[in-house]
């Protein structure tokens, strides 16, 4: 096995694609955000559970490939009760981290850091990303809910 | 293998004329399993490509000049081939696009638009490529009409009860793949043809995979449009075929305006030059036409009976291959295929499937392949895909196999 396949599908990521976490849907959802990769054919739906500026709960359904699932599902391990501004630092931080150049050192980010492989793997750092534009888009509706 | 069939048809030889067949990936040398999206070019191809520019380079149809009659020559002189290629009657049939898409769309806008009513029908199949739906659907809404959908079996077949069945008095065209890109299933081009003729209905064959696979006879086929693409035929990128026949043709307004397709320019009004030139507008790819006569040349010197011997070799040989790696499930059973094996595995994503593959320097398509209709038909989000060339080999076969194996070790 090539050492950049070994980096890219670590045993924790073939744990979350394997038996994702939170993957189910939501109905008590405040905001949810669709995801998708059209080049690829990805999908996801995101659904969170804003209480006030908390973030209670969070799942996810969806089709993908393993770093896309594995990417959502640790991402939901990771949100669970952080607030909407650390969420936001936490999707820049891993922004930051898939698309530094691959001979870079990453910050350490716990088990998100499993994700760094697939800078050696360019056309794969949206799949990486997916889950966290989804992120992003779902509360950016905020506002709109707020309203209501 | 018999010693006749050696001399015949050796796949050492022919990979020698494709110089790309040299390289490595990741370290590996080049497997390259992703034809149907486009095939590699043999040196003849580059070679013509390169001589064009080194000897004879200057727009066509304009100067006096000796290279502009020169490379006017040679344009030309591609426009024949093809025209022999596809056996059309006329070069007065034979229009050079950018690619296949590109003549869809001219028929959708020249030939469909002005005939399409509100309630109008325009009939495609279930197995059709996007760029076979999407000019449809352009067209429908801009006029009101309505598209229809010919269903696929679980095989991947065309059921063609189901397509005669949906010809009615409204349908205006049908549009119908001759080979699927996502399934390969051969379709029975000729009686589809025939049915819709007998309902009135003029077709458009989407011959862009079958093109590089088998003999085409647009006499035979009896088809009124036929598009294929030049970089699938073992040519360049950027030009493509539309066949339609002369009437239909001479009948349509232009696609695109301006130059060398007018006869005549004042501000008041234009008119327009004769076939095939009403419809190439502007200066065309020359050096791609060129490099696409070379490339039907090479196509022609091996000869389809040695290709499609070779090929269905190839096929039958990497269906059994993929058959037999646990969890590999095919996609597209029909009953006559060409040179695809789409396949899902099961617990990987194709996308996984792609990138380890890719680092044991195997090239397959994953995804949806551009026809995400199949994709739903069959449940699945999208397959990995093999797609066979004249140039392939069992031991690329066997290469494939085992490094399907091992993506079943990472994901055990």
């Amino acid at each position: 096995m090539m050492t950049e396949l070994t980096e890219l599908y670590q045993e924790v990521i073939l744990d979350h694609n394997r038996r994702p976490r939170n993957f189910h849907a939501l109905a008590e959802a405040s905001h949810t955000a669709e995801g998708y990769n059209p080049l690829c054919g990805d999908r996801l739906t995101l659904y969170l559970k804003i209480n006030g500026d908390r973030i209670e709960e969070v799942a996810f359904q969806g089709a993908g490939c393993a770093i896309s699932k594995a990417s959502a599902s640790m991402m939901t391990d990771e949100l669970t009760g952080r607030t909407v501004d650390e969420a936001i630092a936490l999707f820049e931080r891993f922004h930051r981290m898939v698309t530094s150049p691959p001979d870079q050192g990453v910050e350490d980010m716990g088990k998100l850091s499993s994700l760094a492989g697939v800078r050696q793997f360019p056309v794969r750092v949206k799949c990486a990303s997916l889950a966290w534009h989804t992120l992003k888009a779902a509360i950016g509706r905020k506002p709109r809910v707020s309203t209501e | 293998m018999t010693p006749e069939i050696a001399t015949a048809f050796d796949v050492q030889r022919v990979r020698e004329d494709f110089p790309i067949l040299r390289r490595t990936v990741a370290g590996r040398p080049l497997v390259y399993l992703d034809n149907a999206a486009t095939t590699q070019k043999p040196r003849a191809v580059l070679d013509a490509i390169a001589g064009y520019y080194t000897t004879i380079n200057a727009n066509v149809h304009r100067g006096v000049h000796e290279l502009s009659e020169r490379a006017t020559e040679a344009y030309e002189g591609s426009r024949e081939r093809l025209r022999a290629f596809v056996n059309a009657a006329s070069t007065r049939e034979i229009v050079f696009t950018r690619n296949a898409t590109e003549g869809i769309n001219l028929v959708a806008h020249s030939f469909a638009r002005p005939r399409l009513r509100p309630g109008d029908e325009v009939l495609v199949s279930a197995m059709e490529h996007h760029s076979n739906i999407v000019p449809w659907q352009l067209a429908c809404e801009a006029t009101g009409a309505v598209l229809k959908v010919a269903p696929i079996d679980d095989r991947g077949d065309l059921m063609l009860d189901a397509f005669a069945a949906l010809l009615s008095p409204r349908t205006r065209i049908a549009a119908i793949t001759h080979m699927s890109n996502a399934l390969g299933t051969v379709t029975p081009a000729r009686e589809i043809v025939r049915i819709a003729h007998a309902a009135g209905v003029p077709v458009l064959l989407d011959a862009s995979q079958a093109a590089y696979h088998m003999p085409v006879d647009v006499q035979a086929l009896d088809c009124d449009f036929l598009v294929a693409t030049g970089h699938k035929l073992y040519g360049p990128t950027g030009i493509g075929l539309l066949y339609g026949k002369e009437a239909l043709l001479e009948a349509m307004p232009p696609f695109l305006g301006g130059g060398d397709m007018i006869s005549s320019v004042t501000f008041e009004r234009s008119s327009w030059n004769v076939l095939p030139y009403k419809f190439e507008a502007g200066t065309p790819n020359i050096e791609a036409a060129i490099g696409l006569h070379a490339a039907l040349d090479y196509i022609d010197a091996i000869g389809f009976d040695a290709i499609g011997a070779h090929e269905s070799d190839l096929l039958a040989y990497g269906t059994s291959v993929l058959e037999s790696t646990p969890g590999v499930r095919l996609i597209g059973t029909a009953a006559r295929k060409a040179s695809v094996i789409s396949f899902v595995m099961e617990g990987v994503h194709p996308h996984d499937i792609g990138t380890i593959v890719d680092r044991e320097g195997i090239a397959l398509r994953t995804g949806h392949h551009c026809a995400q209709p199949v994709m739903d038909r069959f449940g699945v989000p999208g397959t990995a895909r093999a797609s066979l060339a004249v140039y392939n080999t069992r031991e690329e076969i066997d290469a494939l196999g085992r490094a399907l194996r091992r993506v079943r070790e990472v994901f055990a």
